[in-house]
């Protein structure tokens, strides 16, 4: 096998994700109970998610440098698969929201209201929206060049967003989501324990580099592609 | 013969039924950790049988993507 150790290292990584995830010893929290175990899960989306908008504006500055076409695959379809990991992120944090932050005593609308107004969930909505704008004006550009150097400075902009909306915004004002005033969700003593810090950075890698892969298979069947049509 | 044949498979009708009654008075070591914790150990199970589902899809993605750039070189 050609280069696949990083292959084989998401692959054990989630295994034990798995595993760990669901045997391991977690904190007994009052309102969270077992769901702590989302933080495998649903918080891993959104750190894949930001690494992987980085490696998207990294490709998009090296295209502006040397006006690589290639630069401009890989740009694309990393911000692709980082959006699919921002709307899982988004709507399995969704469910989790459902089952601990609602009120069970009040009315779904109610609850929707309250949850709806959310800062850190209006920021990420803004953050997943302007990448999908970045996606629209890729795709609304006839011409190759004039499309890949608009959507690569747009890139720079939209990652630029990424960071009040997603980073700052949501720490200023009061929010339910837990990293408000201090690391986001990650503080030892209140948050999580030592013993699921080792089941959590593992899974962050194994995540990222499962979404890595896709995405490189994704670029690979494009430059094919692209090899056929210019020979 | 055929009354021999009737009487093995009655024989063998109430071994399994024996048998059925020992395996519920002594559960099987297997079934045994399988069913405790609350049966945390199915759900397991279930995720990553989907994952290794999932990594076989993207392994065998990965070798025909593989074969197609060695035949357009």
């Amino acid at each position: 096998m050609y280069k696949s150790w990083w292959k084989i290292a998401a692959v054990v990584l989630l295994i034990y994700t798995v595993i760990a995830g669901f045997l391991g010893p977690v904190p007994k929290l009052q309102l969270l109970g077992e769901t702590i175990r989302n933080l495998y899960f649903h918080v891993c989306m959104w750190f894949a998610m930001m690494i992987l908008f980085t490696i998207s504006v990294v490709n998009a500055i090296k295209y502006l440098r040397g006006f690589q076409f290639k630069y401009d695959i890989y740009s694309r379809h990393y911000a692709i698969m980082a959006i699919v990991l921002g709307i899982l992120g988004y709507s399995t944090g969704a469910i989790w929201a459902a089952f601990t932050w609602a009120d069970p005593n009040s009315s779904i609308l109610d609850n929707f209201k309250t949850i709806a107004r959310d800062p850190k969930l209006i920021g990420a909505a803004i953050a997943l929206l302007v990448y999908f704008a970045y996606l629209i004006l890729r795709d609304s550009i006839q011409d190759i060049d004039k499309k890949a150097r608009i959507s690569a400075v747009y890139n720079i902009f939209a990652y630029a967003i990424l960071f009040p909306s997603i980073w700052i915004l949501p720490r200023i004002l009061p929010s339910l989501h837990p990293g408000n005033e201090d690391n986001p969700a990650l503080d030892v003593k209140n948050d999580i324990s030592g013993n699921m810090r080792i089941v959590f950075y593992p899974a962050v890698i194994g995540w990222t580099l499962l979404a890595v892969w896709i995405t490189t298979l994704k670029i690979r069947l494009t430059l094919l592609k692209e090899k056929k049509m210019m020979p | 013969m055929m009354k021999y044949l009737k009487k093995t498979t009655a024989l063998f009708l109430m071994l399994l039924l024996s048998a059925a009654s020992i395996a519920q008075d002594k559960d099987v070591s297997v079934a045994d950790t399988m069913r405790s914790n609350g049966r945390i150990y199915v759900v397991v199970a279930v995720v990553l049988t989907i994952l290794t589902g999932l990594i076989l899809y993207l392994v065998r993605l990965d070798r025909k993507i593989t074969k197609l750039e060695k035949e357009s070189n």
